[in-house]
């Protein structure tokens, strides 16, 4: 399912003394099938963004396009619900939308309320616990005896019960310790790939959006102002850093080892496993070269 | 969503309304509140109402603004006004239309209740518009001082009074964050019928719940890591401080009572 934004704009509390722009002029393209991260500072409109994508906000200015469904300011709120049976969103901290007795009843909750039939939402939920490598015991537990951890996947499951075809991800490994992030973001990059999904990713992280990405678009006051892939824009340092965005470390380390042999590598190295690789390959050229 | 809502905002600003002291913008409603109950004629409402607009006026606040988030208020007077319309059985028939039948004391009592009602929710919107809650409690916690004598926790009231205040806007947020969360999992609070929407509601309130009480375990364990121990011996940082500009505005209210007993039918 593509999505297109067309000069899309929006303001939070119109006509308001505390109106705010949040976004402005912002285009772009998410094809089906890639995997596009949302980079940007802290109130860059990120998140604004992010729920036009499912229309939980409507622009105030431009077009929405996903699919074949167009939302513009006017679009009525029933073929809204449409749209968000195909795109899910799991919101930064989703264990706050856990209200069910039973873990099994929040998964099902997304599923029944778009038409799915009880059994068949009771079994996805049995499926989806044991693919996010919850204890099988945990269904009829309550979520809120549940670890953080633990939480975060159930509501991450119930989001996935409902099978949208684009999932959006916003931040969704705030809080998390280390292990916790990379088992998460392998989880996405698997579903991803497996179940033929557009995913969405808004992170401050820039080693994920390098490392897990194919299409980047970066956001900055409300607009955006570079589009493309890792490569492109993880290759312009200069102009990320006028946007107070920094490259991943890898690609940090790398400017580091160039300078020391005096020459640049090929590639651009977005995660630590390719400047691995890059310097290996270098060092087998040098050695070569001098044999 | 709920961004419109009005009650319980703060807009700063400089005006004269603002700089006065919680302590007489409080009595000053309160009397203001008192005062209503006086008017019972057309020249008592219309000075009334005079009144009022001058006070938003002096607060520059937009009354575009104002009237927009009184909306949810504006149906609560609409329904009083045909109450009094419907029920009221005096006066002369000035219009009878099939089963309809209108009376003059009917029209009359519905137009002077429904003005008290908007000239008191205006009244109390500016105060609550233009003074900061941390400001309307230390005025509070002043004004009932006296009270301590009786044994009232003064303190314990006006710190109960501005955590609530304080957390307004905190859970409108959360409020509308889970909202949010639950429409994208195809939750619908605005369709369906009643008891659905009912039903709608407990996604809603159950995350909320959860979250109000882990923030105020968190607050008043931090309140405490601070060495919080009530309000025995405690000092102000802000102190309240008496104007002629407070004077001036108990001394308007003065002349507005004098003008409604003097007037009034």
């Amino acid at each position: 399912m593509d999505i297109s934004l067309q000069q899309v704009g929006y303001s939070y509390g119109r006509n308001t003394p505390f109106e705010k722009r949040a976004l402005q002029g912002v285009d772009g393209t998410i094809k089906t099938g890639s995997y596009t991260a949302i980079i940007g500072h802290t109130g860059s409109g990120k998140s604004t963004l992010l729920m036009h994508l499912n229309g939980l906000l409507k622009p105030s200015e431009g077009i929405v396009q996903i699919g074949d469904t167009q939302i513009t300011a006017g679009t009525k709120a029933k073929e809204l619900k449409a749209v968000r049976r195909h795109v899910g969103i799991v919101f930064q901290f989703p264990e706050h939308q856990l209200f069910e007795e039973t873990v099994e009843k929040d998964i099902m909750f997304g599923p029944m309320n778009f038409g799915v039939s009880k059994e068949e939402s009771r079994k996805r939920a049995h499926e989806l616990i044991e693919l996010l490598g919850l204890p099988p015991d945990t269904a009829q537990k309550s979520p809120f005896d549940l670890s953080g951890g633990q939480m975060r996947r159930v509501a991450i499951a119930g989001v996935l019960a409902f099978k949208p075809s684009v999932l959006v991800l916003d931040e969704p490994t705030a809080g998390l310790d280390p292990r916790g992030r990379k088992e998460i973001m392998e989880l996405f990059s698997r579903l991803h790939a497996e179940e033929n999904l557009t995913t969405v990713l808004v992170t401050h992280s820039m080693e994920d959006a390098a490392r897990y990405a194919d299409n980047i678009i970066v956001m900055h006051n409300g607009h955006s102002v570079m589009a493309g892939t890792p490569q492109n824009i993880f290759g312009d340092e200069e102009t990320l850093a006028s946007f107070g965005l920094g490259v991943p470390r890898s690609v940090k380390l790398q400017r580091v080892v160039e300078k020391m042999i005096g020459r640049p590598l090929p590639v651009l190295a977005l995660t630590e496993e390719d400047l691995a690789t890059a310097l290996a390959r270098a060092a087998s050229e040098e050695g070569d070269a001098n044999a | 969503m709920l961004e419109k809502m009005i009650f319980g905002r703060y807009i700063p600003g400089t005006s004269f309304v603002h700089k006065l002291d919680p302590r007489s913008k409080l009595s000053f409603v309160f009397l203001f509140i008192i005062a209503v109950f006086l008017a019972n004629n057309a020249v008592t409402y219309g000075i009334l109402l005079g009144f009022t607009l001058l006070v938003i006026f002096s607060s520059r606040i937009r009354i575009y603004f104002l009237i927009n988030g009184l909306k949810p208020i504006i149906f609560l007077i609409a329904f009083t006004f045909l109450m009094h319309i419907f029920f009221t059985k005096e006066g002369a028939i000035i219009v009878d239309w099939k089963f309809i039948k209108i009376y003059e004391e009917g029209l009359r009592q519905g137009i002077f209740i429904s003005l008290r009602f908007l000239v008191l929710v205006l009244m109390t919107s500016i105060l609550t518009l233009t003074t900061s809650p941390i400001s309307i409690t230390d005025g509070m916690e002043d004004l009932l001082n006296p009270f301590k004598r009786f044994k009232l926790p003064v303190h314990e009231l006006a710190l109960m009074m501005s955590i609530s205040l304080r957390f307004i806007p905190t859970l409108m947020d959360e409020t509308d964050k889970i909202l949010k969360a639950q429409l994208a999992r195809g939750s619908d609070i605005s369709t369906g019928s009643i008891k659905q929407r009912i039903r709608a509601v407990i996604p809603l309130l159950v995350p909320l719940f959860v979250s109000a009480f882990k923030r105020a375990e968190d607050l008043a364990i931090a309140m405490e890591v601070r060495g919080y121990r009530g309000g025995e011996g405690r000092t102000r940082y802000r102190q309240l401080k008496w104007h002629w500009r407070d004077t001036v505005a108990l001394a308007l209210l003065g002349v507005l009572v004098a003008a409604l007993v003097l007037l009034r039918g």
